[in-house]
């Protein structure tokens, strides 16, 4: 034992090249977490290509504006989408209209009111739960305070993916407003400014395209939602764009449907569609993405 | 972040001065109204559970035995077993599949490739996390499960005769659209938001703890399993657990690809059913009566279940944040 401690000493070590089986086994850890990355692009990039070479196909300016939906049997090139895009835009525009400003305001309550009040940690705390709440729940609850009084509408779609983008939009708003420097803050009261106007000229400025890049990922969320939608809209086969009366459809419940059946046309207009639906979330991905590279470069 | 900084400056401490005392209506007003958005949080929370819980009295009525039977029907027989057997299924067999990759990306993202390099893999998985449910389900039902369905045929051949894996993966009724599908398609769908929860566990490492391992001549894996690992555990099962909850209430995707039928069964590569998929197939069916009260309940039931399951990883998550920051 001595001696082989001894002769270790003796002999000079290269500390940074550790040899045999220590060196082999840090080798395929490395190589199993680069597969780990491979592994999930090879789902990622075989869904992409099937998307666009089925989309591609089916979409055109009718697919996407024809505001009558065909019956499953009829094949591809009769009628088209119109419904259902018109559709999404509305109820998730609206749903944003609800959820953005009620989440922010939710955030700012928590990080300028709140403090480390039990009621403030309490909402915090479960707001994070809340993001884990399942889509489907939503549109229940919302079908039972509002569809079973109120009958179907695009408003009760927008209600359900509003109580889902809620918690989404405060935390991430809330994440930005704890980056807002506190010497801002104390610079405007200083200047005798009340705290709501500090808030609302100075602290949310500050976090804005933070908080604008978080919401529009809410918004790509909610967009690709189809449980909330399913029992509080129920379908249309043309254009509603009325949001506050009568059913009305979406991207995500038309794929749904057409997934569903057996048919060759409504197969196709399914890809169509979730192309359609994947391009705006992406859109919607990107623009937020921009922002906040705009943003990281300007505070540099 | 030091707690000095609490301290509300619009409220200074000490003798009342009169501008703290004059404070304007229109600033009392917007405490309320952030106040309110806040507290729509427990509302909907609350309401969620109340209305629910109301709709589903008729279901609730029938008994523990009726409750808790494996079959659904959708006619006489309501049971919870055998949907809440397929969610749990489907579910464990994601996170089993899912964690190991989410977790391997997360110490890739963190350990082996330098920072500025780090943005495009984090692109990556962010497509990875919009892509929307119904598109993985529409991919899934069209694409994977025939491809998939001649693999477990293969399988189930192969394994035919054999103890164990015969009854979970053979079988006389191997189909493409089961249990294992599903939880394919699951460990896709619950790998982004795994692996970045993870991500910002993993980063709240110190430095030292990993500068002091490698200069004892650590190799990298050793820094991961010594110094990373240790300190990040706790974090990781929170990530874990929270992805085991998303993949609990995932519904339209694997409405679509687990098949369509109620049963408790070993076979994986057995059609089956889940909480949040027969909720989403059959409620439009279920005009009243016990049907849509059994279908609320079970809605219930999923809520009161990843509420449980968030509850304790957001436990575990935070902890592991409060003991990062050295409290």
């Amino acid at each position: 034992m001595m001696a082989a401690i001894s002769d270790s000493l003796a002999r000079p070590v290269d500390l940074r090249e550790p040899s045999g089986w220590r060196r082999s086994k840090n080798q395929i850890m490395t190589i199993l977490m680069w597969l780990a990355f491979v592994i999930v692009l090879i789902p990622l990039g075989f869904v992409l290509v099937t998307l666009v070479a089925k989309g591609a196909a089916a979409i055109s300016w009718q697919f996407l504006t024809n505001s009558t939906i065909p019956p499953n049997v009829v094949p591809l090139g009769t009628g088209g989408m119109g419904a259902a895009v018109v559709g999404t835009l509305e109820v998730t525009g609206f749903a944003s209209l609800l959820a953005i400003p009620l989440g922010v305001l939710g955030a700012v309550y928590l990080n300028e009111y709140g403090g480390n009040r039990i009621l403030a940690r309490l909402i915090s705390f479960m707001s994070n739960v809340m993001t884990g709440v399942p889509s489907i729940v939503m549109g229940l609850f919302i079908f039972i305070i509002w569809v079973t009084h109120f009958g179907y509408s695009g408003l009760a779609g927008s209600f359900a993916l509003a109580c889902l983008m809620l918690p989404i939009v405060i935390r991430s708003s809330y994440e930005m407003l704890i980056l807002v420097p506190d010497s801002l803050r104390q610079g405007s009261y200083a200047l005798g400014a009340s705290k709501a106007r500090v808030t609302l000229t100075v602290v949310l400025p500050a976090a804005l395209s933070g908080i604008v890049s978080g919401a529009l990922l809410a918004v790509a969320r909610a967009a690709g939602e189809t449980a909330p939608v399913l029992f509080t809209m129920l379908t249309v086969e043309q254009t509603n764009a009325n949001l506050f009366s009568g059913p009305n459809t979406t991207l995500p419940f038309q794929i749904f449907m057409n997934a569903q059946s057996a048919y060759t046309g409504a197969n196709a207009r399914a890809w169509g569609a979730a192309l359609t639906l994947v391009a705006i979330t992406f859109i919607l991905m990107i623009a937020a993405r921009i922002i906040t590279a705009l943003f990281t470069r300007n505070a540099r | 972040m030091s707690t000095v900084t609490k301290a509300d400056p619009a409220s200074p401490a000490g003798s009342a001065s009169p501008l703290h005392q004059r404070r304007p209506l229109g600033d009392r007003g917007f405490q309320i109204v952030a106040l309110g958005a806040g507290l729509l949080v427990l509302v909907i929370l609350v309401l969620i559970t109340y209305t629910t819980a109301q709709q589903s009295t008729t279901w609730f009525a029938g008994g523990f035995k009726d409750i808790f039977q494996v079959a659904f029907d959708g006619n006489t027989k309501f049971g919870a077993m055998g949907v809440l057997y397929g969610t749990v299924i489907s579910s464990v067999i994601g996170v089993i599949i899912g964690v190991p990759v989410s977790v391997g990306i997360a110490l890739l993202l963190t350990q082996v490739v330098p920072a500025r390099w780090a943005r495009p893999f984090v692109y990556v998985m962010d497509l990875l996390a919009v892509v929307p449910s119904v598109v993985w389900g529409l991919w899934g039902i069209i694409v994977l499960v025939p491809w998939l369905q001649k693999i477990y045929l293969d399988i189930a051949s192969g394994v035919k005769g054999i103890p164990v894996l015969d009854s979970l993966f053979g079988g006389p009724n191997v189909t493409g659209a089961s249990f294992f599908t599903a939880g394919l398609i699951l460990a896709i769908m619950i790998t982004p938001i795994i692996t970045s929860l993870s991500r910002e566990v993993i980063a709240t490492v110190p430095d030292i703890d990993k500068e002091g391992a490698y200069a004892l001549g650590a190799t990298r894996w050793e820094v991961i399993r010594g110094a990373v690992w240790p300190h990040s555990q706790g974090g990781v099962t929170g990530a874990i657990l929270i992805g085991f909850g998303r993949a609990m209430g995932e519904t339209i995707a694997v409405a679509l690809v687990i098949g369509d039928s109620v049963e408790v069964t070993p076979h994986l590569f057995y059609s089956g059913h889940s909480i949040a998929a027969i909720i989403a197939l059959q409620f439009g069916e279920a005009t009243g009566g016990e049907f849509r009260s059994a279908l609320i309940g079970l809605g219930l039931f999923l809520f009161v279940l990843t509420i449980l399951v968030n509850l304790v990883a957001r436990w575990f998550v935070e902890r592991s944040a409060r003991r990062a920051r050295g409290g």
